[in-house]
């Protein structure tokens, strides 16, 4: 699996780091989605697919 | 519970294509028939008074997925197709094109409608906006030097109105509140985004309410104020709230009470689910009945239903968040503020342009804001979950 962020479309919602935080973060100076690792482990597939789908600004895509 | 065959959903924006989305990572690979009102693919609401409105943004932007992405989900989706009446008896929808579709479980996400002022019907210079064409007429209209009033000083006219003086168009904002968004935000935070508005140049007349529109030759020339005052215009943009599209609901059996009535799995009736801004549900750790305006809700509540459906009975339960941009700042808020409530700063001041603030009621937190401070502000979201109860014993 391998993902992408759109860092221009990013509203700062945090909510892909509630879903997986071992693969997003937010900027501390504007709270802007920082990608950590854009080819996670199968074991946190579904954490962040839930991250791309509960993103309110369709910011993050995944490839399968 | 079965496992419905065929999902109907109404509404083709961010709630309904979230649930198509969720049945299909779910497993589902049944038929789901999707029917929208616009014949534009599935967009974004949230950068339509921003992005969008500024110019910043070519409008297929706003896109939610890809038409590819879309395909892929292998849904039959009826774009530019009024749902107009639903027997929930025997879940059938009928469309404005004669179409009569039938589903063992039918989800309703067919938003909210914008409020107008009476009178403003076919009158040239007078806006809402809740919809893409919505945005490209107003944007249209909005040249630099001509005198816009927006009548409304919650979210979305606040927006609009620092979307506008932006683009060089003399602003007015309106409305009953002392500031903008007081009631979302409360005293002191409101007070901190009309100084703002005014250091940005947008004009308020605010506390003061709206008696009507003032028209000439079939256009707007101004609103006038139940003080009797005319704030000349040669646009007008009508923000003040918005109600849930339940009007084709009339006669479906569902019980209607501003807003689609579910229970706290967001079911209205056997098989008939709502989500996003139509669905009023009940909400367990509020104790209460309560419907959410914003767009993190339609995606959130679109993936419980979705589970719903497919046999998770998990109840709703979400801690209400809403972001706005305006000018500079971001703002982000969890949970609900009400008058009653204490706001104190816990992080950044007011003086450097960034903080977070907890609102108290009680000695409990009620809710938090950031102001240029997204990712603190949603550190301190835990603060509003509830405390677990240990188990017995």
């Amino acid at each position: 699996m391998k993902v992408s962020i759109d860092q221009d479309r990013c509203v700062a919602a945090g909510s892909c780091v509630t879903a997986a935080m071992d693969v997003f973060d937010q900027r501390d100076e504007d709270g802007v989605v920082v990608l950590l690792d854009p080819e996670p482990p199968a074991g946190l597939a579904a954490e962040v697919r839930e991250a791309a789908a509960v993103c309110p600004a369709a910011a993050i895509t995944v490839h399968e | 519970m079965s496992v419905p065959g065929h999902v109907v959903i109404v509404g083709a924006s961010a709630g309904g294509l979230t649930t198509l989305e969720a049945l299909r990572r779910l497993g589902h690979d049944g038929a789901v028939t999707v029917i929208g009102d616009e014949i534009h693919p599935p967009y974004d609401r949230p950068p339509l008074s921003k992005q969008v409105l500024s110019g910043a943004w070519h409008p297929d932007r706003a896109a939610l997925r890809t038409a590819e992405a879309i395909g892929l989900l292998g849904a039959d989706l009826r774009l530019g197709e009024r749902a107009v009446a639903l027997d929930s008896a025997t879940r059938t929808v009928t469309t404005s094109g004669g179409m009569s579709v039938r589903g063992d479980a039918i989800v309703i996400a067919t938003g909210a409608t914008p409020r107008r002022l009476p009178g403003s019907e076919g009158v040239a210079g007078v806006h809402v906006l809740r919809g893409l064409d919505d945005t490209l007429r107003l944007r249209e209209d909005l040249e630099p030097g001509r005198r816009l009033v927006v009548v409304g000083d919650g979210v979305l006219g606040s927006e609009i109105a620092a979307t506008a003086v932006g683009l060089g168009v003399d602003t007015t904002l309106v409305g009953p509140q002392a500031a903008p968004m007081r009631l979302q935000l409360g005293d002191e935070v409101s007070a901190l985004l009309g100084q703002l508005h005014t250091d940005q140049g947008v004009r308020l007349r605010l506390g003061t309410a709206v008696d009507g529109l003032v028209v000439s030759e079939g256009r707007a020339s101004g609103v006038r104020l139940t003080t009797g005052e005319v704030l000349p215009a040669d646009v007008v943009v009508i923000a003040f709230g918005a109600a849930p599209a339940t009007d084709w609901l009339a006669g479906s059996g569902l019980y209607l009470d501003n807003g689609v009535v579910c229970d706290s799995r967001c079911l209205a009736a056997d098989g008939v689910w709502a989500v996003g801004d139509v669905a009023r549900f009940h909400h367990e750790h509020l104790r209460r009945s309560i419907r959410l305006e914003n767009r993190t809700n339609a995606t959130e509540q679109a993936m419980l239903v979705a589970a719903n459906i497919l046999g998770a009975d998990r109840a709703y339960t979400p801690v209400p968040y809403f972001w706005t941009d305006q000018f500079h700042v971001k703002i982000q808020v969890y949970g609900t503020p009400t008058p009653e409530m204490r706001f104190g700063v816990v992080d950044g001041s007011p003086e450097s342009g960034r903080f977070v603030g907890v609102y108290h009621l009680g000695d409990r937190p009620a809710a938090v804001l950031g102001w240029n401070m997204p990712k603190q502000a949603r550190q301190h979201r835990q603060l509003l979950l509830p405390v677990p109860v240990p188990p017995k014993g």
